[in-house]
């Protein structure tokens, strides 16, 4: 493919825990092209969620290559003071992703009174109208919010500074199914009015088969397979493990 | 729309109304527990004395009349007279000003010192943290009035040297305290998310981290505040704090303890004020953990 936002390659992350090292990520490489959403999924403890943290930037102990929007990373390298303008994530957890005393209006315009933005007060209700937030939640503090109002007030956050990359951590994983299907449709919508690169986490297959255009599968840090989508759809793999794990749903 | 209205609003019109709600909602749990009224009454009350001595004392508390030392209650002397014949009443009331003064200044001093230290600690961890922890470590294993006895030796007695002295001891605890809320919040998502964002961590560090830690800070300044008056108090009982003549509790109990059997009202006076004022700070402190502890909100 000709354009690729993000090129990861042959990553290999480390923990050490006294003298024992962990291999949590072996040899990764993968790319997502611009404009796609690119799904990760397996099993939990497959190492997807310490990928997105060596991508995000909170991690510093890997190897490899990062190649995001032409910037490049090698081996451990610290992300830039731009970073945050090509990336941003949302997390896992609504009710712990957002600062208990801070209200929505400081969570949303810090990042950009930071980098000294103009405009951040109009910025913060345009962001909030397009997560489908009232102004009226603007002043509330995480407390007075619902999970799912959390959540938007989460992706709004990460929209805030127009990230091309945006990466979604299990973004649905802690809230009910009614209220899951909001934030997938409302983060479809968004990808339509914005065109945002979303790089997808789960470990549920209906949501990923539903959302993405390619995924791929990892099994005890290891990248087993990529799908293209006509094989999404049918749930069609070719290693053994991919094969195991869309039975499994199935059943489920 | 009424100012409660306003208050409790559900979706505040800017940043100072959600401030203010928040406050407001904070001393409406307060007003619910009558030991907390009482400490902050007590609290304010001997705010308010040592602010309007001049007015309330009546008398010089330093003036003498040795005619009339030791002086039962009576209509010219409200408490009676100490040893040199001065007005109790009126040194008791002169006596919140060394008081206050101790304790506003050892919790000015220890407090950030001990947020500082703890915070840097929890947050950068490794190598950082464990120099910090080893030097409070140093400083909590020395016994409190020991070391501010030594200490006020070597710089010699008065109030700014007790209140030195009293700060060295007291910091080390809030840096304990900073240095595990700090490890609990480090890696929660929300300081993740504001790494991402890209904030400076000097401003996670103020901003978002802080915050976080001052609640049980301040619970515990507070709660330690009746031992720093007792520390105080201790000093000034062994000629250490406050000099004389000034009028300070612990100086005053010092000074009755001679005529305690037949004049017991000059030790018993600012006894009962230093057992008064320490239970004023206990209570006061019990009540801001219902205010502030996030766990009981």
């Amino acid at each position: 493919m000709d354009d690729a936002l993000l090129t990861v390659s042959h990553l290999d992350v480390f923990y050490k825990r006294g003298r024992e090292s962990f291999q949590a990520v072996r040899d990764v490489s993968f790319e997502v092209q611009d404009g796609e959403t690119f799904g990760l999924i397996g099993g939990s403890g497959c190492g997807k969620s310490t990928i997105l943290l060596v991508l995000s930037g909170l991690d510093g102990h890997w190897r490899g290559e990062i190649v995001l929007d032409g910037v490049v990373r090698k081996d451990g390298q610290r992300a830039s003071a731009g970073h945050s303008t090509q990336l941003q994530m949302v997390f896992q957890d609504p009710y712990g992703s957002l600062h208990p005393r801070h209200t929505v209006d400081r969570t949303l315009s810090e990042p950009m009174r930071v980098r000294g933005l103009e405009h951040v007060e109009q910025r913060v209700l345009e962001v909030l109208e397009h997560v489908g937030l009232d102004s009226r939640f603007r002043f509330r503090y995480p407390h007075q919010l619902s999970g799912g109002q959390r959540q938007r007030v989460a992706i709004a956050r990460a929209l805030v500074l127009q990230p091309k990359l945006l990466l979604l951590d299990e973004p649905t994983s802690a809230l009910d199914a009614s209220v899951q299907a909001e934030i997938l449709n409302l983060l479809m919508d968004l990808k339509k009015q914005l065109g945002t690169t979303y790089l997808f986490v789960s470990h549920d297959l209906g949501v990923i088969g539903h959302l993405c255009d390619r995924v791929a599968v990892m099994q005890q840090g290891s990248l087993v397979e990529t799908l293209a989508p006509e094989n999404l759809v049918e749930l069609r793999g070719t290693h053994p493990y991919t094969i195991e794990l869309f039975q499994n749903s199935q059943y489920a | 729309m009424t100012l409660h209205a306003w208050l409790i609003d559900d979706a505040p019109a800017s940043a100072w109304q959600a401030q203010c709600g928040g406050y407001y909602r904070g001393l409406r749990r307060a007003m619910r527990s009558p030991s907390t009224v009482f400490g902050i009454v007590s609290v304010l009350g001997i705010v308010l004395i040592a602010l309007l001595a001049p007015w309330l004392g009546r008398v010089d508390p330093n003036a003498q009349d040795i005619l009339a030392r030791l002086q039962p209650a009576s209509a010219q002397h409200w408490l009676g007279t100490d040893q040199l014949g001065r007005d109790l009443w009126s040194r008791l009331i002169f006596g919140t000003r060394p008081t206050l003064l101790i304790v506003v200044l050892v919790a000015l001093l220890s407090a950030p010192m001990g947020l500082v230290v703890g915070i840097c600690s929890g947050y950068f961890g490794g190598w950082v943290s464990a120099v910090l922890m080893r030097i409070t470590d140093v400083f909590m294993a020395f016994p409190r009035l020991v070391l501010a006895l030594a200490f006020v030796a070597v710089l010699g007695p008065g109030i700014v040297n007790a209140v030195l002295a009293i700060t060295i001891t007291a910091w080390p605890p809030y840096a304990r305290l900073a240095r595990t809320e700090t490890l609990a919040i480090r890696n929660s998502e929300f300081i993740h998310a504001a790494r991402v964002a890209g904030i400076p961590t000097w401003r996670i560090l103020l901003g978002h981290v802080l915050p976080l830690c001052i609640p049980s800070t301040v619970i515990r300044v507070t709660l330690d505040m009746a031992g720093v008056i007792l520390t105080a108090a201790g000093l000034g009982f062994l000629g250490l704090g406050a000099q004389p003549p000034l009028a300070e509790w612990g100086a005053m109990v010092a000074a009755g303890r001679q005529f305690i059997f037949d004049q017991w009202w000059v030790a018993a006076v600012p006894g009962a004020a230093i057992l008064l004022g320490s239970l004023a700070f206990n209570l006061l402190g019990d009540g801001l953990r219902d205010v502030l502890d996030p766990k009981n909100a």
